[in-house]
């Protein structure tokens, strides 16, 4: 992936909470993350891609966060269940909105939602994940990216 | 008042979409988590117009319109999919749909767009 492309991800990231919250998101330097050691926070929802890139996308947000980001949405149901679900919907956004960047065959899988922090998302051993750290109302979040050619 | 179905996987969109469309005069009359579910869903209540995401589990959005607009080929259909390229876009309104809203939206777009969509029904 290059700089361009990482670029174009900050970019989706900007306008989704700008659009959706009426708040910017602060977007930090994106940085190379190590394989075991990649930020999991309370929910992720998780993007496959293949078709003419392979590898995944991965959003990943505390509680405090989600609910914030569906009570700015006008939503007043703020239990699991829907947290879940704007997890795996931002990340089905941020990633369908690449194909701006990446073209057509740039598929996407439908989200699966993981929750708890320990957890562990398998990421493809031999593409690079960069991690796009981002802060919305102080509240810190990550970004993951993990595609290259297929 | 004509009669809407929401098609879409997620369901704080199906909520947004739902509270932003009760301002437009139309009826829900269906709410449907993947595209097997709106083809039945269509089936049965016979909406006249349509909100449809394209990536949905057991099937997409875009074999869904096909099949609906094959059971009637009256039937308005605005997508609404964070899949925004113009390739996509393109092949959603040849299947049939007739309008075409990028996620993430705003509920004025979200306004907008259907506006658009009724408006072309109603001369059309």
């Amino acid at each position: 992936m290059d700089e361009t492309q990482l670029k174009a991800f900050v970019g989706i990231v900007q306008n989704y909470f700008d659009k959706i919250t009426g708040n910017p998101a602060e977007v930090g330097t994106p940085f190379l993350g190590e394989p075991g050691d990649l930020p999991i926070h309370d929910f992720t929802g998780v993007i496959g891609i293949s078709g003419n890139q392979r590898g995944c996308v991965y959003f990943s947000a505390p509680a405090l966060m989600l609910r914030e980001i569906l009570l700015r949405a006008g939503e007043t149901d703020l239990s699991d269940g829907n947290l879940a679900d704007i997890t795996g919907e931002i990340a089905n956004t941020i990633a369908g909105n690449a194909r701006r960047e990446f073209g057509s065959e740039f598929l996407i899988s439908v989200p699966v939602v993981v929750r708890g922090s320990g957890q562990h998302i398998t990421m493809p051993k031999d593409v690079k994940a960069y991690v796009i750290p981002l802060r919305w109302r102080k509240i810190a979040a990550s970004l993951v990216v993990s595609v290259g050619k297929a | 008042m004509k009669k809407l179905m929401i098609a879409d996987d997620s369901n704080i969109v199906r909520s947004k979409i739902a509270r932003a469309l009760g301002q437009h005069g139309l009826h829900i009359v269906g709410l449907a988590a993947n595209g097997r579910e709106a083809l039945e869903l269509f089936k049965s209540a016979r909406p006249e117009v349509v909100t449809m995401d394209l990536t949905m589990p057991e099937m997409d959005g875009i074999e869904c319109i096909r099949k609906i607009r094959a059971l009637d080929p009256r039937v308005r259909i605005l997508v609404v999919s964070a899949l925004s390229d113009k390739a996509t876009a393109i092949q959603a309104l040849k299947e049939g749909a007739q309008g075409f809203l990028d996620k993430p939206f705003t509920e004025a777009e979200l306004s907008d767009a259907i506006g658009e969509l009724l408006e072309d029904s109603n001369h059309g």
